[in-house]
């Protein structure tokens, strides 16, 4: 095993244990915003587009680059957007109170 | 390293952080707006350096830089204009159809290394178990999250589909990629493997979410956001880049961990719901 593989590995098994580590039991209404925030959290692979686009040489290749280009931008981007856009909800003064009750029942 | 691979390298490292700090704050209402901002934070962080990187570097074609600006340019309208516009109570399908383009990108990115680096060439297994999984759990979850988003805004029917063997054909789905892994593991790299581990894991996703009712599909959804995650962990191990290692092993743990969760609130079991055929109807969302 080369010391790359070894390195990318170990980041690999100790970022799942943080990850399920991190995630403890969460009020039944922010599930929702929570899929949503990890989904855009996975949008990360925008960055393997640029890294892929630097590689192409060919029309294949570029098609391929332009297609995970445009697929990694809608999940980054929407991702993002509709997260805060649920999330926005919460800070509402008239979502307060029946937040707070909601997360009471919990 | 020179002076830009370092600062790009505990650039990334930063951009890790937020994601998993963004994570704990998403944790309670209070902090989680500012949770997802903070991960937003660290995503730009590691955009802009990627495109630093590529710059110095200077290895991109003009055309590369074109395609690549193309796509991000469309992505992001289409992206941001879906996110805003879309009723709320639209918003599970909206995450599913986000979730499948981010699986599609996974094993696009397969796809581009394996055909670029690989064809005609033995591999060694560090790189055709990544390739393989990458593209198979990205295929995954592209057409199951396409159904999914289908069944939870009513163009797929809500009720469970099933057909006469499709238990059989899922079955021949699984061998396809089984078979798909020996060829590409085993033999010099050639493209029917990956054609057949593409297709199979397309055919498979569609297999995985048809049979499930609309009720279930959120914890569906929350589950193929998680697999999302790891096929994009191993696109990281494919491109030999951490931060998509990081971010993707994250989400794939953390959304199992959420669904498990999603299902318990449902009073359901995960293994239950695949099972598939309970929860009828359509999504209240």
């Amino acid at each position: 095993m080369s010391q790359e593989l070894y390195t990318n590995l170990a980041i690999f098994v100790l970022s799942l244990l943080v990850g399920f580590e991190v995630m403890s039991k969460i009020p039944a209404t922010l599930q929702t915003p929570m899929m949503s925030g990890a989904n855009a959290i996975h949008g990360v692979v925008v960055v393997g587009a640029f890294a892929i686009a630097a590689e192409a040489n060919n029309w294949y290749f570029y098609l391929l680059a332009f297609l995970a280009a445009f697929f990694s931008a809608v999940n980054v981007s929407g991702g993002y957007t509709v997260t805060d856009r649920m999330l926005g909800m919460f800070n509402r003064p008239k979502d307060k109170p029946a937040d707070s009750k909601k997360e009471g029942d919990q | 390293m020179t002076w830009l691979q370092t600062s790009a390298s505990l650039i990334y490292l930063i951009s890790a952080v937020c994601y998993v700090i963004g994570v704990h704050m998403m944790r309670s209402p209070k902090t989680a707006r500012r949770g997802n901002i903070l991960s937003g934070i660290g995503m730009a962080l590691a955009v802009i350096m990627i495109m630093v990187e590529l710059i110095d570097q200077g290895k991109i074609t003009l055309t590369g830089w074109i395609v690549l600006f193309a796509g991000l340019l469309i992505g992001i309208v289409y992206g941001v204009v879906k996110a805003r516009k879309v009723p709320m109570t639209d918003v599970p399908q909206l995450v599913s159809l986000f979730n499948a383009v981010g699986g599609g990108a996974a094993a696009t990115i397969g796809i581009f290394d394996y055909t670029h680096e690989a064809l005609g060439t033995s591999l060694s297994l560090a790189f055709s178990i990544p390739v393989l999984l990458d593209i198979v759990i990205g295929g995954i979850t592209f057409s199951g999250s396409l159904i999914a988003t289908g069944k939870l805004s009513g163009h797929v029917s809500g009720k469970p589909i099933s057909f006469p063997g499709d238990k059989l054909l899922n079955g021949i789905a699984v061998l396809a990629i089984i078979v798909a892994a020996v060829w590409m593991i085993g033999f010099p790299s050639a493209y029917w493997p990956l054609v057949l581990s593409l297709v199979a894991s397309l055919v498979f996703g569609l297999l995985m979410t048809m049979p499930i009712g609309g009720a279930d599909m959120p914890v569906v959804v929350s589950l193929l956001n998680a697999f999302t995650g790891l096929a994009v962990a191993f696109a990281g191990f494919v491109i030999d880049n951490q931060v998509l290692i990081i971010a993707g092993a994250l989400v794939g743990a953390a959304g199992t961990i959420l669904t498990l969760q999603m299902a318990e609130a449902m009073n359901r079991s995960v293994a239950n719901i695949l099972a598939g055929g309970f929860g009828g109807g359509e999504s209240t969302g």
